[in-house]
């Protein structure tokens, strides 16, 4: 079968027109042996089925990181390439076109963000462009989808130009004469969204935006959250689903080791949702009621951020800082989406450059960023008996944040590499995209939460009916007890947490602890152990040798930090 | 202003333009400015300095390109006219 091949810069609707010319039937390969990902898909040329594959965003042919790499080596299976351009900015894109004219391989060039030009006062001379370039190229609007007819049609005349080899300086002198003669720009005003734009790296300007943008972000999440909590699911298991519970308990007699496991402890006409701990109940009440709601709200916030192009600015406002802790700037990323959930956080390390730098973020992640699933929690049982209890986990988990970093630091060999990225300009989201990418996060957590949330009540309950928890309890007594101050039957939501962490703090509402206690559970949860599904991600990205290393300093950082907050609380 | 009447970008003020005349870095440095369009002769104006030690905004073909300090202090540009 034909491989077409889509290469181009990062940032210039290369997915989008991917999506456009295979519909949605694609599938996200590694490349062998390495962590880098590509899209596959179908599309139908002259009735013949054709192989289409998203190669990732590139610069040039002279890799300078793994993905360009494998960006090199896959143009060696492709039979058309199509090279998808910044209609906005030929400077920077032409290079990647002249050094694939230099190749063997036919050439079809999309003008990508065509209807940008137009807005931004850039005219270019398209005819005078296919007549210097030699190959055609076709005006697109990936986005609405505009020219990707006219596109198709043309990829059979893609022309193999097999252009004289150059070197650097020469293809950077002759994109300098094509520029002059294709392109003009107007001069025009700066718009709000430029001035905007600037305001937000500088200084003064850029810390204030910077307050305003994450205070807000935390606002709207809350409020959000809440208002879904308040008004749609709590009255919908209070009034529809509670007295189904009641009914169910008295046909399975009220109690007994089957009526626990599947509606939980019942007493009297109410059910406590949170501490009944029945399949039915509780494995219901604490995914969607408590966590999703945080989750649509935390995902769609942080989506909008993605899509209005401010995260690479937040990067460069706390690249200083995160020089403290061995990162630069970039490593904000991984650690605003481990807000969300460790596990993309991690994946999300490989936009670092060094092994050193993905190990400080992974483990930062894991230890000190609380995931949504667990910070509801929070909200939801340590927040009953005042703020100032939820401010004190998130404070404990900022400086230890903070101090493991910078032991981290100045503990491994080697320096922090310096930040170098492209600040794409402030883009009004669309909504479809939004609500897309914001319905694919919530499935996500749905598909993987709730199956492992009833599965571990199933297996807590029967554990607890063979009496083997009483046993663990027993051994782990000192340690539980004395170091960390909590009742002896905490344990074992200390060990449910390489489960779920929203359950595992859930098994605590029973117990009654006191506020103290409960901000130190919080804590250690939080830092101990990943979840189980962080745990697989930390050992493909990690290997087993950094799991381990990462998986001691979390346990004992943990016990330390409980200890501690046993001590002075 | 550097040794040859130069300045480096982390020097340079906000609002300045200039023309970048040397990268002095390793190939695995200046290959990576290079990517981003960062070379010898390109017309750059700078938008900003982060606070202590924080990366350089520069503009180039109407795209906006952070720097790390360290890096940015490697960049040597020929002032132009204020603006």
């Amino acid at each position: 079968m034909k491989k077409i091949l889509l290469v181009g810069n990062p940032n210039v609707g290369k997915s989008a027109l991917f999506s456009r010319l295979t519909g949605v039937r694609t599938t996200v390969s590694n490349y062998t042996g390495t962590t880098i990902s590509y899209t596959k898909g179908f599309m139908k040329l002259g009735g013949e089925k054709v192989e289409v594959i998203d190669v990732p965003g590139t610069y040039t042919l002279e890799p300078t990181s793994e993905a360009e790499r494998i960006a090199l080596k896959m143009l060696d299976d492709g039979d058309i390439v199509i090279n998808v351009v910044n209609a906005t900015n030929l400077e920077r894109s032409l290079y990647l076109t002249l050094q694939l004219l230099e190749r063997q391989i036919p050439v079809i060039i999309a003008l990508n963000l065509w209807d940008d030009t137009k807005h931004r006062g850039i005219h270019v001379d398209l005819k005078k462009l296919i007549e210097l370039l030699g190959v055609p190229a076709i005006p697109t609007v990936a986005l609405t989808g505009e020219g990707i007819k006219d596109l198709v049609e043309n990829i059979p005349k893609a022309l193999s130009k097999k252009a004289p080899q150059r070197n650097r300086d020469e293809r950077w002198t002759e994109i300098g004469s094509i520029i002059e003669q294709v392109q003009h720009i107007d001069h025009r005003h700066h718009t709000l969204l430029e001035r905007l734009q600037d305001a937000s790296v500088k200084p003064l300007t850029g810390g204030i935006i910077g307050i305003i943008v994450l205070a807000g972000a935390f606002f709207v999440i809350r409020f959000i959250g809440e208002n879904i909590i308040n008004y749609i699911f709590d009255p919908l298991f209070n009034r529809l689903w509670a007295p189904v519970i009641l009914k169910l308990s008295s046909i399975l007699g009220g109690s007994g080791v089957l009526h626990d496991i599947v509606v939980g402890k019942i007493s009297g006409s109410e059910v406590n949702f949170v501490e009944s701990f029945g399949i039915l109940s509780s494995g219901f009440y604490v995914p969607l009621a408590m966590v999703l709601p945080y989750i649509i709200s935390f995902y769609f916030v942080l989506g909008l951020l993605e899509d209005i192009g401010y995260l690479p600015r937040l990067a460069v406002l706390m690249d200083s800082s995160m020089h403290w802790l061995g990162l630069h700037g970039y490593a904000i990323i991984p650690t605003l989406l481990g807000l969300g959930c460790n596990v993309p956080a991690i994946l999300s390390t490989r936009i670092l450059e060094s092994k050193r730098e993905r190990f400080i973020a992974s483990t930062l992640v894991s230890i000190a960023v609380p995931c949504a699933a667990l910070q509801a929690m929070v909200f939801g049982l340590v927040g009953k008996h005042g703020g100032q209890y939820v401010a004190m986990v998130y404070g404990t988990l900022f400086i230890v944040w903070v101090l493991m970093g910078i032991i981290l630091n100045h503990s491994l060999k080697g320096f922090s590499p310096e930040l170098l990225i492209e600040i794409p300009p402030y883009r009004l989201p669309l909504w479809s995209t939004v609500l897309q990418k914001l319905w694919m996060r919530i499935h996500g957590f749905l598909a993987e939460a709730i199956p492992i949330i009833l599965g571990a009540i199933l297996v807590i309950n029967i554990l607890y009916s063979l009496g083997i928890f009483d046993a663990i309890v027993n051994i782990t007594a000192p340690v539980v007890t004395g170091v960390l101050g909590l009742p002896k039957e905490a344990v074992t939501s200390l060990i449910l947490g390489f489960l779920r962490k929203d359950v595992a703090l859930g098994m605590l509402a029973p117990l009654a602890l006191a506020p103290k206690q409960l901000v130190i559970a919080s804590v250690v949860l939080a830092m101990s152990f990943p979840c189980i599904a962080t745990f697989v991600v930390l050992l493909r990205e990690l290997g087993v040798s950094g799991l381990l290393k990462s998986t001691g300093i979390m346990i004992s950082s943990a016990l330390i930090v409980g200890g501690v907050l046993n001590l002075i609380l | 202003m550097g040794s040859n009447g130069l300045v480096n970008l982390a020097q340079m003020n906000s609002g300045q333009n200039g023309i970048v005349v040397e990268i002095q870095g390793g190939f695995g440095m200046t290959d990576r400015l290079n990517a981003l369009g960062i070379i010898t002769g390109k017309k750059i104006s700078k938008i900003s300095s982060m606070v202590g030690r924080g990366p350089v905004t520069i503009e180039l073909d109407r795209v906006q390109i952070a720097i790390g300090f360290n890096m940015a202090k490697r960049i040597l540009v020929e002032m132009g006219p204020k603006q």
